[in-house]
């Protein structure tokens, strides 16, 4: 590393030098570390604590087609009320949803404490014109969001060009103003760990606040293996540059067990630091109904029932 | 030559359990001796814990949807296929209960022939339950109104100790209505009910439909009898008198429809009692003359 941290984005090509330079990822070696981890046993208070976190953790998700006014009201009570039967429930980090619905979001939640994101920047694909993705940024900053999830243009980053990737980036930082910004990698067709390894390393370069692995619209989505790269990326990030940045896995977390994994390998990797709401989040939607039957079969010692819990 | 061939060690089988279509191992890695009526070895069956229990009620919940939507026809067709796959191996089965010391060599045929009958029996009630349990009811307004019996879900059966007979007997009237089903084999003589697992794993019947587990009745059970996802239990072969109350009381919680434990004579006529008690009514007003 000849070019110091802060010009590596100076031309596209100390930016690819840099990212190039990048050690490789030993993918059976992550593989296996992830896997090892996974058969980590978690029980009783532990695994009581560990699924209060998580359901702090949550950005409770809805990305449809077919998202109504009256599903995402539904969506944000249950946000900020997980469970109506139990207060002792804490409620969730935040809500997902569409730009055009933050309004109502914001609305919905007011006073609870609960965030509001937006996915934005021509979610989920990505393929639009930068202006076209600064306008759609700015419309959900206007509606009220907190945090804003973007997507990069995986189609750049894979011919090579990370400059306009980066800059895309930068250009969305400065359109988000006060509120945080998430950048998805989508590392389902970012193809190698190696890739993975390079894209994080340019969304925090760039001024991502958070790096998240999916738009949950691809498989694979969060697999342990990428969520270690990734945590390990912004271990290195803080050594070299004094900057911390948050993970968020996305996609595919459907159970306790899944979001438990997650939490062991954040505190194995990156350590405690990270176990917050602020610095690790967890995209799901089903995974929070997992989480409240579990918490009830550990206060209740009977095997709870989806039918008592509200669907979406 | 001749030396050889005396010492070939005979292929046991491995006893495990019944989920979703699949026969894995019990998850605790546990199991337990199974010995004939006389004492002797007969094999190693796997001992199911309660995660296994949640498990098997997971794969009956998800299989339930589909098995519940099937046709009356179909599901009658299935079943006259895992009588038709029984037949089959009608010679193991007499060859199990006899080794098991339940049975004697000649009464084991006609036990295995009843199972048999039994649910080509329960096979022809598919679409006849709904005529028998349904109505057509008269009501003070102009309305059609229409009362028709109804799946009720996911039943956790306890199975009694008469190993072929009482198995399937038990089993056919909670599935040829639709619903899905967890079953604890006999604590005793669980073997057959594995092999009758292998005939229904080959008999077209979607996986998930009957899952089934084999191990101590007393640690199964009441697990499944509070599961909030289980809606019915039949509580036949729970012989001690303390389990099957805390069994009913636990059941309470959520309003498990319960069958009481009963030792029927498993070879008379069961009537359609036991259809019944699976069953929901739903009914329906149409408005008429419009």
């Amino acid at each position: 590393m000849t070019t110091p941290l802060a010009d590596v984005a100076s031309s596209g090509a100390t930016l690819r030098a840099f990212l190039h330079g990048l050690p490789g990822v030993d993918r059976v070696g992550a593989d296996q570390r992830a896997k090892m981890l996974g058969t980590r046993s978690i029980k009783t208070t532990a695994k009581a604590e560990a699924i209060d976190l998580a359901i702090r953790m949550v950005d409770l998700t809805t990305l449809e087609g077919a998202d109504t006014p009256g599903k995402v009201r539904a969506m944000c009570a249950k946000a900020a009320h997980p469970d109506p039967s139990d207060p002792s429930v804490p409620k969730v980090a935040a809500v997902c949803v569409y730009p055009d619905l933050v309004g109502l979001a914001v609305e919905a939640l007011g006073g609870s404490g609960v965030k509001v994101a937006s996915v934005a920047t021509a979610f989920p694909s990505g393929r639009s014109s930068l202006e076209v993705k600064v306008a759609d940024t700015a419309l959900a900053v206007a509606a009220g969001a907190d945090e804003i999830d973007m997507v990069i243009d995986r189609g750049a980053f894979l011919a090579g060009d990370y400059l306009k990737v980066y800059e895309e980036i930068v250009a969305i930082k400065a359109a988000c103003g006060e509120a945080h910004l998430k950048v998805i990698l989508e590392t389902g067709e970012l193809a190698t760990y190696d890739n993975v390894r390079r894209a994080s390393w340019l969304a925090m370069l760039a001024g991502g606040d958070f790096i998240k692995t999916s738009t949950g619209k691809v498989q694979p989505a969060a697999t342990l293996p990428v969520t270690l790269i990734m945590l390990e990326a912004v271990r290195d990030f803080l050594a070299a540059t004094g900057r911390k940045v948050g993970v968020k896995p996305a996609g595919g977390i459907r159970t306790t067990k899944d979001a438990i994994k997650m939490l062991v390998l954040v505190n194995e990797t990156v350590g405690e630091g990270w176990l917050d709401p602020d610095w690790f989040r967890l995209g799901a939607s089903t995974l929070l109904n997992d989480l409240l039957m579990q918490r009830q079969k550990m206060a209740t010692g009977r095997y709870a029932g989806p039918d008592y819990f509200t669907l979406d | 030559m001749s030396d050889t061939q005396a010492v070939r060690l005979a292929v046991r089988k491995t006893y495990k359990l019944y989920i979703g279509g699949a026969f894995p191992r019990s998850e605790s890695g546990r199991s337990y001796v199974v010995t004939s009526s006389k004492g002797d070895f007969l094999a190693n069956a796997s001992k199911a814990s309660r995660k296994d229990a949640r498990d098997a009620v997971s794969a009956a919940r998800k299989a339930f949807a589909g098995w519940s939507g099937a046709t009356a026809y179909n599901r009658g067709q299935i079943l006259y296929r895992i009588a038709e796959m029984l037949e089959g191996r009608r010679a193991q089965f007499v060859a199990e209960l006899t080794e098991a010391g339940t049975r004697k060599a000649k009464d084991a045929g006609g036990i295995v022939d009843a199972a048999i009958d039994r649910l080509v029996w329960y096979a022809g009630w598919s679409d006849k339950i709904a005529a028998v349990a349904g109505a057509a009811n008269p009501v003070a307004g102009p309305y059609l109104n229409i009362s028709s019996p109804e799946p009720t879900g996911v039943v956790a059966v306890i199975a009694p100790d008469e190993p072929l007979l009482g198995l399937v007997s038990v089993i056919a009237p909670v599935i040829v209505t639709g619903n899905t089903c967890v079953v604890v084999a006999s604590e005793r003589a669980p073997l057959p009910s594995i092999t009758l697992a292998e005939v229904l794993a080959t008999s077209d019947l979607p996986g998930g439909v009957v899952n089934v587990l084999t191990g101590s009745v007393k640690e199964i059970a009441p697990w499944l009898a509070a599961h909030m996802d289980v809606n019915a239990i039949d509580l036949t072969g729970v012989a001690e008198e303390d389990l099957a109350i805390a069994c009913e009381q636990a059941a309470a919680e959520n309003l498990k429809r319960v069958l009481r434990p009963s030792a029927p004579d498993w070879s008379a006529d069961p009537g359609t009692k036991r259809m019944t008690a699976f069953l929901e009514t739903k009914t329906v007003w149409h408005p008429t003359g419009i």
